[in-house]
């Protein structure tokens, strides 16, 4: 019904980039109230055991110190562990802050110390008396192999199925097999350091009610939890979260410094606001270590015969963390047997935590490393073995794809990068005295919608504000909807503004997983043509004589009006038919539904191809990534330059994971002890280099109406095993664990 | 944090006799790690003296000696920028410059830089046993995640390194410290100035009580046709090193007529050698001969569960770094 979009697809910059950098944009723990407090979290320097005595006499004698909160002195909360499950909790019982003395984690929190300035109690902190009784812990995962078990099933599981049944036998046909290729690889946890780290502020209002700014991907998911948690009536808690320094899965869940400054401001009746600190960031959820197995076998021709993967990673003694490692190889690479495998090792660590590419990231490293050795092995180039191997339908369900063009990912990635001119032989291409490598991988990951609602209002002023309960962790969510809105309406996007971070607002789920583009996209498509059908309902009203003879096929909405196709000269300013109304707005509000009959009869997932470039000095083991080309097929593309963006964070992304981070525990105290950005190495600046990004553009009618399959982790999941492919073929050695540090590069 | 004491010093006899008068005291100068270890509560100071206003030490002047000297309060950026150290004392200005970030050596002064504490892990946390932190309490990275610490010089009380760049070049330049005390300044040579960790690790200088470092003297021999920094790390800005070496030397007729080696990462303080040094005098300067002087230098290496792959890398980085000293071989 509107004309031609004049946003999607355009290189817009972002509706909220000058708020940004200018600092009008507030964070959750920049937002002032009076008389506000300050609360300092104490977290556990043992790993397990129990609480013997806290005493906090010290500070509490301190001028200013309100008070030290405990499992002693803490009010009740809710009794049942299901009210303290929020929208993304695996299977198990939530951890609950300051619940009773037992330690399960190292850096747990145990206390809070709530003062009149931030300074004061940090202070007060230091003060607080704290003795534990040590039980023996667990932390290391390899050397807990042997007490992996089936992860248990829960709501969770429904966006991380279990691996699929075994088809045909994978081991035989291993055997059977001309070629094969194995590896264990090894990969230590990672953790969440977003720029902004956790805080929530809460403003205790005269009336009881709790206005919460808090860091989170779900404004709705922190409202639920503090209602069931603290049983409060919704409508007595609203949670805002306008701007997000980055989340990445951090946010996924509510955090503990929620549950503390609610709790003390519910106690003290008082406006308090708790932020974690850098250490802090390294005592809940993170990726988890993994230990996985490859074995893939091929024929004479170079067609894969058996696919064989096992993972399993850590979780908490008390959730059952899952993720979707092993399930990718044979929806990438056709094979009639196929055994995958995922298991768990509880250990006395925090619950982990969906990061970026959950899942995803950690299984396609073995798998497309596996892939490159075959191609190795059988004397075949690297992409030719995946143009080989290449299947238009996800072999493990037997379902076409919605849309797939990996080939022509291959072949605009391949040929920016010169994939031509290159030697395959090993150790053979040298530059300046370093050996140099050139690998590639491919990539997936799943392109879903979930129901969402959202709301249009048409303002008598022709200001059209959108709005809907989901976040902008930095993708950019306020811009691109504001396209999508602005198109829909026909209006210029300069008289559009999109609402978004309020748990007022019509409900969405979290933000993650790749889906909110499309998820809040087809709802705001839905709420705006709801707005469109009361607008010309008014617009016949007000001109029947105009309007009343045509059929809606042939009206159009364009230049902040409703006109009919092809006679501008007929046509009513939007405002004005608000205006007609007598009333300040008109607003529709409508859910936006994923097209679920459709959508099961196909895989939906976005593709990636990755070419790497390195150059290595093997003396000193120095790995420098000079340069990656990625293309990505992942549906329309809403906005170039935030889809650019987000891609090239994946890149840098799978730059550390690949040869920089990792959270080290040392297990003898259950502790990471590089917890600070000076020790836990991401790459900076000068790690960077090259970095191109290229778009396929893919038709899709499937995924929806709007073509888009979102892409949050598309950008990071081929870049570790193209990078490892890389150190490869510049040095003939196959490093399998990550992050590849010099020391193991060094011959 | 703890709270303290902010005091404001007017000249250097006044920071010295403030600093004699209370032991908790510290002397503020860039803070850019004591601010970090207060924070962390590595460091309580009752009392900071705030050195900044000290305008004596603000400045790098010709030395009598030929040389040059840089004043403590001169910040790291402005020694390693300044064009009498690029051209005069071109490995400084390296050293400098690969250590820790624009925004820190913005802040940092020369003074401070010597005075920077180690960046174990171990160190760090307080909940954690360190005998330089709390002595006799342990060394908690003797059994633990060591893959940083050091391979020479250690005790069985602490394995940690000092951390600094700048030191290290200082070191294989053979600078001086000048320090300033109402009870009488003094001159210290640079390899006396910091210490091996022995009993204890909790005092990492010789400096005394109440003594300030007033400046840094560079001898006239500058090396500056010969000369190489070379730091490995697990990224490449903004991390510590793993191993660093300074190399600098004195070629004549394609034999060495002096040779300087320096390195860092490796120790509790920055690592010279003059018997590796005196071997390569009036020799090629060549891979086999750098590889036997680093022989020399790593035969009392030890490795711990980790770390035992800084002995082959800084053996390889000594061979490396000699090299490009003498315009050999390209980093």
């Amino acid at each position: 019904m509107s004309i031609e979009p004049q946003y999607f697809g355009k290189a817009l910059s972002r509706v909220d980039g000058h708020a940004k950098v200018t600092g009008e944009a507030k964070y959750a723990a920049e937002f002032n109230s009076q008389d506000l407090l300050f609360g300092y979290i104490i977290n556990s320097t043992i790993t397990r055991g129990k609480i013997k005595r806290i005493n906090p006499e010290k500070a509490t004698a301190l001028k200013g110190v309100i008070k030290v909160f405990t499992h002693e002195n803490r009010d009740s909360t809710a009794w049942l562990n299901i009210k303290y499950a929020d929208m993304d909790a695996p299977p198990g019982i939530p951890f609950k802050p300051l619940h009773n003395e037992e330690i399960k984690f190292n850096g747990q929190p145990v206390a809070l110390v709530v003062a009149e300035s931030f300074e004061l109690a940090r202070y007060a902190a230091t003060l607080v008396d704290i003795s534990y009784e040590v039980d023996s812990h667990e932390t290391n995962l390899q050397s807990n192999i042997s007490i992996a078990r089936k992860p248990k099933k829960g709501l969770a599981s429904i966006f991380k199925p279990a691996p699929p049944k075994p088809k045909g036998n994978a081991e035989k046909a291993f055997k059977n097999s001309a070629i094969t290729a194995s590896g264990k690889f090894v990969h230590g946890m990672e953790h969440h350091n977003p720029l902004e780290m956790f805080a929530s502020t809460v403003v205790y209002e005269k009336d009881g009610k709790l206005t919460i700014y808090d860091k989170t991907q779900g404004a709705v998911n922190s409202q639920l939890y503090v209602a069931n948690v603290f049983g409060k009536a919704f409508k007595k808690v609203r949670v805002i979260s306008p701007f997000v320094g980055g989340a990445f899965g951090s946010g996924l869940r509510p955090q503990y410094q929620l549950f503390l400054a609610v709790m003390a401001s519910l106690d003290l009746k008082r406006s308090v606001r708790v932020s974690m600190n850098r250490h802090q960031m390294f005592s809940f959820g993170h990726r988890p270590a993994t230990v996985q197995n490859t074995r893939f076998g091929i024929d004479n021709n170079g067609r894969i015969q058996s696919l064989y993967h096992d993972a399993i990673g850590e979780t908490s003694r008390y959730e059952d963390y899952s993720e979707n490692v092993v399930n990718w190889a044979n929806l990438i690479y056709p094979s009639k047997n196929v055994e995958l495998d995922y298991k768990l090792v509880p250990l006395d660590v925090a619950s982990p935590l969906d990061m970026r590419a959950p899942g995803g990231v950690t299984g396609l490293h073995p798998i497309e490393c596996t892939i490159d050795e075959l191609a190795y092995k059988a004397k075949i180039d690297p992409v030719e073995f995946r143009l080989l191997n290449y299947s238009d339908h996800d072999d493990s369900s037997g379902k076409p794809y919605s849309s797939k063009e990996l080939k022509e990912c291959f072949r605009q990635a391949g040929e920016k990068f010169g994939w031509e001119k290159r030697n395959p032989e090993p150790r053979s291409m040298v530059r300046e005295g370093k050996l140099i490598g050139w690998g590639m991988a491919a990539g997936i990951w799943e392109a879903l919608q979930l129901p969402a609602r959202a709301e249009a209002l048409l303002r008598a002023d022709g200001k059209l504000i959108v709005s809907s309960a989901t976040a902008d962790i930095g993708t950019g969510t306020y811009t691109i909807m504001s396209q999508i809105a602005a198109d829909c309406m026909g209006m210029s996007i300069d008289n559009v503004e999109f609402c978004l971070g309020d748990s007022d607002l019509p409900f969405a789920p979290v933000q993650g997983g790749s889906f909110t583009a499309a998820t809040i996209g087809m709802a705001v498509q839905a709420a705006c043509l709801g707005l469109q059908g009361r607008i010309i309902k008014q617009a016949k009203k007000i001109r029947p004589e105009l309007f009343n003879i045509v059929n809606l096929e042939d009206l159009e909405f364009g230049g902040e009006s409703l006109r009919l196709k092809g006679k501008s000269d007929i046509s009513l300013l939007l405002s004005d038919i608000v205006a007609s109304t007598g009333k300040k707005e008109m607003k529709s509000r409508n859910t936006g539904l994923p097209h679920v009959l459709k959508q099961r009869k196909y895989n939906r997932s976005a593709h990636s191809a990755v070419f790497v470039e390195v150059e290595v000095d093997e003396e000193l083991g120095l790995v420098k990534v000079s340069r990656i080309v990625s293309a990505i097929a992942a549906g329309k593309i809403i906005n170039p330059k935030t889809a650019r963006s987000q891609i090239l964070g994946g890149m840098v992304w799978g730059i550390s994971k690949a040869l920089h981070e990792e959270s080290i525990m040392d297990h003898r105290i259950g502790k990471i002890m590089n917890s600070n950005l000076g020790e836990y190495h991401i790459p900076v600046n000068a790690d960077i280099h090259d970095l191109e990004v290229i778009f396929v553009p893919e038709e899709d009618s499937i995924v929806n109406n709007l073509q888009i399959k979102g892409i949050g982790e598309i950008g990071i999941v081929g870049v570790p095993p193209a990078i490892a492919n890389a150190i490869f073929h510049a040095t003939g050695k196959r490093i399998y664990d990550l992050p590849v540090t010099l020391d193991k590069v060094m011959r | 944090m703890t709270p303290f004491n902010y005091l404001l010093a007017k000249d250097a006899d006044e920071a010295s006799a403030l600093s004699i008068s209370n032991t908790k005291a510290k002397f503020l100068a860039g803070g850019t790690n004591l601010i970090d270890l207060m924070k962390e509560n590595v460091t309580r100071p009752d009392t900071l003296i705030d050195i900044n206003k000290l305008a004596a030490f603000k400045s790098i002047t010709e030395h009598e000696d030929g040389g040059l000297r840089l004043g403590a309060l001169v910040k790291n950026a402005d020694t390693a920028y300044d064009d009498r150290i690029q051209k005069r004392y071109p490995l400084l200005s390296q050293a400098i410059l690969a250590g820790a970030s624009a925004q820190l050596r913005n802040m940092a002064s020369n003074g401070g830089n010597l005075l920077q504490r180690t960046r174990c892990y171990y160190f760090y946390d307080t909940a954690t046993p360190c005998n330089k932190r709390e002595p006799g309490t342990g060394c908690s990275a003797l059994g633990g995640y060591n893959r940083i610490h050091a391979i020479l010089g250690t005790s069985e009380n602490c394995i940690a390194v000092f951390p600094s760049d700048m030191c290290v070049a200082l070191a294989a330049l053979g600078a001086r410290i000048n320090t300033h005390c109402v009870q009488g300044g003094r001159t210290i040579a640079f390899a006396d100035f910091h210490r091996l960790p022995g009993d204890t690790p909790d005092i990492d200088n010789n400096l005394r009580t109440g003594e300030l470092i007033t400046s840094i003297d560079l001898p006239a021999e500058s090396f500056n046709s010969h000369y190489s920094y070379l730091k490995l790390r697990d990224r490449t800005s903004y991390a510590f090193a793993l191993v660093s070496v300074a190399t600098a030397l004195s070629l004549e007729g394609g034999l060495i007529t002096d040779a300087r080696l320096a390195l860092g990462g490796l120790a509790h303080k920055p690592w010279r050698n003059t018997q590796a040094e005196d071997f390569l005098k009036n020799k090629e300067p060549n891979a086999k001969n750098f590889s036997d002087a680093a022989d020399i230098i790593l035969q009392e290496a030890r490795g711990y569960e980790y770390n035992t792959f800084k002995i082959e890398l800084a053996k390889r980085a000594i061979i490396r770094n000699g090299l490009t000293a003498a315009n050999l071989q390209k980093l």
